[in-house]
């Protein structure tokens, strides 16, 4: 009695009506789902996909961008580099330029105050020399006629005279 | 365990009325986490919806182990359905049976032969309509006579071989379990002793008859996908 229900189909008769409503709810719930779960969510999965796949491409395409920009940037950099160092270069070289310039036109002018204090000291060097020389005969002249004075008379002085005047009109 | 069923004639049809009770509770169960998981759809998926995805994801790959998804798509809502509804039915039975007027009234659907062997009929008849229909009648008929043409009779017995084995494995292991179950209910139910002795046994059933119900929804799904593929693929 007990092993009876162990038995297969030991239920008793054929349960024809279990077959069909199990296979109508079955077909009705594969229905069910794919009008209201599957279909959705496949729709839903699918725009993911693109979605990703959308997403993947814009990522890519900005990439590419970034690496262009940045290969710009780098060529703008590297040009601003060189153009720096050819002002610097230039800049020296018109500081130098300008030095020996300086440099010149300093060594002319000393030159130049040079050469013009020398002219004067000779200048002055003359005129002391002519003003002392004058000084000079005139002193020997005064000298010379308080010597004179003592020792000639009148007769040997008119004589002296003359013939001074004589030489000098020689020399004339 | 001798508990008698509750059989109602009908229209010429013999129905047991606790199946057609479960099997509606099953597939409500079903629907309802169905429409619950899909109700609020978002690309980002949360929740029920990550859930579903799974359940997706899960049944696709096991179509992709078996043929190509260009050949298989089109089974995969079957294969959703079938993975969840047996899966349930495995669950519906575990946590306790109910009895009215010595008729049994709750218990697995899956326990009952008659429901699994639909199940597997359906199925195995489903293989053999795709075949026609993807292949060709011709081509579906030679398939019968490969590799040697004295396969014959044995390719006829395979086609109701796979039909019981499909179903009886799945029915075997569920009522197995359920009567188990009932005996360890039983003896929970005999006073201390019985009970202390019974309570250990009981939770690992119950553990155990979880992954169980698991596994044979799993194998449900994967050999119907086993036998669709050797209908509908071309290189067998």
């Amino acid at each position: 009695m007990l092993l009876d229900s162990y038995v297969l189909g030991a239920s008793g008769g054929f349960n024809g009506g279990d077959i069909v409503f199990q296979l109508i709810m079955f077909i009705i719930l594969l229905a069910l789902i794919k009008k209201f779960a599957w279909g959705p969510l496949m729709g839903i999965m699918n725009q993911r996909e693109e979605h990703i796949a959308g997403e993947i491409e814009a990522a890519e395409a900005s990439r590419v961008e970034a690496k262009k920009l940045l290969e710009e940037q780098k060529l703008l950099l590297k040009e601003a580099r060189t153009e720096a160092q050819t002002l610097i270069e230039s800049a020296k070289k018109q500081g130098e330029a300008q030095r020996e310039e300086i440099i010149v036109a300093a060594r002319a002018e000393g030159d130049r105050l040079k050469n013009s204090a020398k002219l004067e000291i000779e200048q002055q060097k003359e005129q002391a020399v002519s003003a002392i020389r004058e000084q000079v005969a005139s002193l020997s002249v005064l000298v010379a006629s308080k010597v004179i004075e003592k020792e000639l008379s009148a007769a040997d002085q008119e004589k002296l005279i003359n013939e001074y005047i004589q030489e000098a009109g020689e020399k004339q | 365990m001798d508990h008698g069923a509750p059989l109602r004639e009908f229209m010429g049809l013999t129905f047991n009325l606790s199946n057609i009770l479960m099997i509606t509770v099953a597939s409500a169960i079903v629907f309802l986490i169905a429409v619950i998981s899909t109700r609020r759809l978002a690309m980002k998926p949360t929740g029920m919806q990550n859930f579903f995805e799974w359940v997706m994801d899960f049944v696709k790959n096991i179509i992709n182990s078996n043929m190509a998804w260009k050949d298989g798509g089109r089974f995969h809502v079957l294969g959703i359905t079938l993975i969840m509804y047996v899966f349930v039915s495995n669950m519906l039975g575990l946590p306790f049976a109910v009895t009215y007027n010595h008729e049994l009234w709750w218990k697995s659907p899956t326990a009952d032969p008659v429901v699994t062997l639909t199940l597997a009929a359906m199925v195995v008849g489903l293989s053999h309509y795709y075949g026609v229909r993807v292949k060709g009648l011709k081509e579906y008929g030679k398939d019968f006579f490969k590799p040697m043409w004295f396969m014959f009779p044995l390719k006829i017995i395979e086609e109701f071989a796979n039909t019981l084995t499909l179903g009886l494995r799945l029915y075997g292991n569920i009522y197995a379990g359920e009567i188990l179950l009932t005996l360890l209910a039983g003896s929970l139910a005999t006073g201390f002793l019985g009970h202390a002795v019974a309570v250990l046994p009981t939770l690992l059933w119950m553990g155990f008859s979880v992954f169980i119900g698991a596994i044979q929804a799993f194998i449900f799904c994967m050999l119907t996908m086993v036998y669709m593929s050797h209908k509908v693929s071309h290189d067998h």
